[in-house]
């Protein structure tokens, strides 16, 4: 198995060579254990099915995919005269959120138009997911099993999890699978829940998280300001497409929200992006 | 008080602290476990205190237990066996001290922002940026220490490079790579990053790492103390020479395939999870290579085990070595990763590799460590065999516990009734758990008291080794008056 890395089945002198020359072993010795990455981890970025052929089509990593269009959500963007990254024509009507007129928050996506970012406030709360830990008891990713179809629905695609950073993906089923659980229960529901999970599932073993109530979603560690709009640009500079607009309205989003409403509204929109056909192979 | 009676032919009080640091951190490490542990079972305590909630806490004990715990033991042993084995002095004294006070500090900074929330959130790997960089730089230390101590040696007398050092070797690459590129991640503010890579692609990289860090900081490391304690305690050389060289080989090229094996039947490619998991087969016969090796150079020499309780620890530590390499790629294997994937049994395999292999085999070169250093008798080796029964019935009870309820999770979650539906509802299965919860809590329990005679046994033999020389210097002074 360590052929050609120098191993016991070369003459013994190059054993016998490195034992001598720590340098050298440890040269044989990177390049040893270089390989399996090499082979295992770079093919993933290239490779279009390991994505199920969702590609990013610009710079800002904007997503098309030709051979499962109901997986992404396709907007394009353009640079205006003025340097700020805008909607292209054409793709003006798709605001992932704007401000109406009474003051209200709406947005041009719906659920199942396909894979999209996340809205700021579903990004604070996707923050305060990771921050809570809930990913240690929390998987989100479905595997294609009977019954797991039936407990939580359809199998979890890579294309889901593209603008996750990090994955979300989890190890360990202390509680449920998460990756679908947007819309099957109603936000009161999960408030309550949240703040006592036991009031409403006498059996859990939750542990309760009655501050996120209470704290503002804008409130960061020793009175700092969660900057939604830095985290935005933050994830832009990783390929999650935000035109300047959105990311202007960052903060103002978030605004008066607590915690609880920031982790609640990341919750509701897991699985609900994409709407799968049951008839379409999208894995082998 | 600096009446350092060590040989002066070595750098041994860096030694001392790393030695005795590692004890403090596998006492609170183990603490941490045993609360998160009774957590579960009794989840009121959670006492509705953010910093210590059950997720929290978790985290905060494995950082504690693999880094704080397993980095202390790792630099001690290293630090202690390249300067033996190589007839040299360190490279830097200072330098590893610096590093030491360091990693000290930026472990101690590290629970504490655990215990706020301050995370990456990748699992293993939890530290925010700046002390990532910060345990970053404390690695390339160590292992610029360490290479530079053997490449001072004198040829003549020391020509050939020992094996335990081409283990540490291995380790210190591997997991400068590992730590690097997984940990790749754009700042927002001093306690927030995201990572650089999302989704499937994450989701490798990720586990390229967790399963490294498991292969190489706590199985390449590890081998390296086993490979010069083992022979140092029972005195007699290695049983096979050429099958550690098998074994270093195969361990270092074959271990890095294995991360995929943790993704199969997700979203990742179909070929990189069977590709770890046809790897994960193959490496049973060079870590039962590894293991044998170990044991058998016991043979002719078994009666031991009756009298010297730190080799027991050793040979004990082999022994789950062995089973847990077996079980891993049992469970990597794809019918049975359907069923334990995700349950508890994982969690019970990774104690008996932590607990059984890890924390025993270090349990028992810190003990041959604290003699050597202080140059004294323990002060009880009575409390050392306590010990020993405490960690092995403890470990035992724990793994017992994770099994049945893992896989009687597995199996609950697949059921179905006659009708054909799912016969469970999901927190059925959880509250199925609870008296194994319970059982793994009692031998959390052990384990810990365990780590706590321990850190008496060696407070108090250092005591006792100080009083000695103190006294014996008293002697002379009076004497010479």
């Amino acid at each position: 198995m360590a052929r050609g890395v120098g191993g016991e089945d070369k003459p013994k002198n190059l054993q016998d060579r490195f034992e001598r020359n720590i340098f050298a072993l440890m040269i044989a010795t990177a390049l040893a254990v270089s390989i399996a990455g090499i082979v295992q981890i770079v093919p993933l970025f290239y490779l279009k099915s390991a994505v199920d052929y969702t590609e990013r089509v610009d710079q800002y990593g904007n997503l098309k995919n030709e051979r499962f269009p109901e997986l992404v959500w396709q907007r394009e963007f353009v640079m205006d005269d003025n340097g700020r990254v805008v909607l292209a024509p054409g793709s003006e009507n798709k605001r992932l959120i704007y401000k109406r007129e009474d003051g209200s928050w709406g947005s041009d996506w719906n659920p199942g138009d396909g894979v999209r970012p996340y809205t700021p406030l579903e990004l604070a709360g996707r923050d305060i997911y990771i921050r809570e830990g809930c990913y240690i008891c929390h998987s989100q990713m479905i595997r294609p099993f009977r019954d797991e179809r039936e407990r939580y629905g359809h199998f979890s695609l890579a294309t889901e999890s593209i603008y996750d950073h990090p994955f979300q993906w989890g190890s360990k089923r202390t509680g449920p699978d998460l990756a679908r659980v947007g819309g099957k229960y109603s936000d009161e529901w999960h408030v309550m829940h949240l703040i006592r999970p036991k009031d409403l599932i006498p059996e859990s073993i939750m542990p309760a998280y009655p501050w996120l109530a209470e704290n503002s979603i804008e409130d960061y560690f020793f009175g700092m300001t969660r900057d939604m709009q830095a985290r935005l640009r933050a994830m832009r500079r990783i390929g999650v497409p935000y035109t300047d607009d959105e990311i202007d309205m960052a903060q103002e989003h978030v605004r008066g929200k607590t915690e609880m409403d920031a982790i609640v509204a990341y919750m509701q929109v897991l699985g609900t992006m994409v709407r799968l056909d049951d008839d379409k192979v999208y894995r082998e | 008080m600096d009446t350092a009676i060590a040989k002066p032919k070595y750098d041994d009080n860096v030694v001392k602290y790393l030695t005795v640091m590692a004890v403090v951190f596998l006492v609170l490490g183990t603490s941490m476990g045993t609360m998160a542990a009774a957590q579960l079972a009794w989840p009121a305590l959670n006492f509705d205190i953010a910093e210590i909630t059950f997720a929290r806490l978790r985290v905060m004990h494995t950082n504690t237990v693999i880094f704080a715990f397993g980095g202390m033991t790792l630099m001690a042993t290293a630090f202690y066996t390249v300067q033996r084995t190589n007839g040299v002095k360190l490279f830097s004294n200072g330098m590893a001290w610096t590093m030491s006070i360091l990693f000290t500090i930026g472990l101690l900074l590290g629970v504490i922002s655990l215990s706020m929330g301050m995370t990456q959130g990748k699992e293993y790997h939890e530290l925010i940026w700046p002390l990532d960089i910060a345990v970053a730089i404390v690695w390339l230390m160590f292992t610029f220490n360490f290479i530079m101590t053997i490449a001072s040696r004198n040829k003549q007398t020391h020509s050939h490079v020992y094996v335990s050092n081409w283990f540490f070797m291995g380790m210190m690459i591997m997991i400068t790579y590992l730590y690097v590129v997984n940990g790749l991640a754009i700042p927002v503010s001093l306690f927030t990053s995201y990572s650089i890579f999302s989704g499937v692609q994450d989701a490798m990289i990720q586990w390229w790492w967790g399963h490294n860090a498991v292969g190489f900081f706590l199985t390449a490391g590890f081998l390296a103390i086993m490979y010069y304690f083992v022979p140092k305690q029972a005195q007699r050389p290695i049983y096979s020479y050429r099958l550690s060289v098998i074994h270093f080989w195969a361990l270092m090229f074959g271990y890095v395939w294995l991360g995929a094996h943790h993704l199969q039947y997700t979203a990742l490619p179909d070929w990189t999870g069977s590709l770890g998991a046809a790897i994960s087969l193959a490496m049973i016969i060079p870590s039962w290579g590894g293991a044998l090796n170990g044991m058998l150079t016991l043979s002719g020499a078994w009666d031991r085990l009756r009298t010297d309780y730190i080799l027991r620890f050793l040979i004990m530590a082999l022994a789950f070595y062995a089973m847990a390499t077996f079980e891993g790629p049992v469970m990597s294997s794809k019918t049975v990763n359907a069923l334990s994937h995700y349950t508890d049994w994982t969690i019970g395999h990774v104690h008996s590799g932590a607990l059984g292999w890890v924390a025993m085999v270090s349990i028992g070169a810190i003990y041959h460590m604290v003699m050597k250093l202080w140059n004294t008798e323990m002060y009880s080796m009575k409390l050392i065999n306590f010990h020993f029964w405490l960690a092995t019935i403890g470990t035992v009870l724990y793994i017992v516990a994770m099994w049945v309820s893992g896989i009687m999770q597995g199996l609950m979650w697949r059921a179905y009734d006659e009708y054909g539906m799912l016969a469970y509802s999901f927190v059925e299965s959880v509250a199925a758990m609870h008296p194994y919860y319970v059982m793994r809590t009692m031998g959390g329990v052990l384990f810990t008291s365990g780590a706590v005679l321990m850190l008496f046994n060696i407070v108090m033999t250092i005591r006792m080794a100080k009083a000695r020389q103190t006294s014996g210097s008293q002697n002379v002074a009076s004497a010479t008056a």
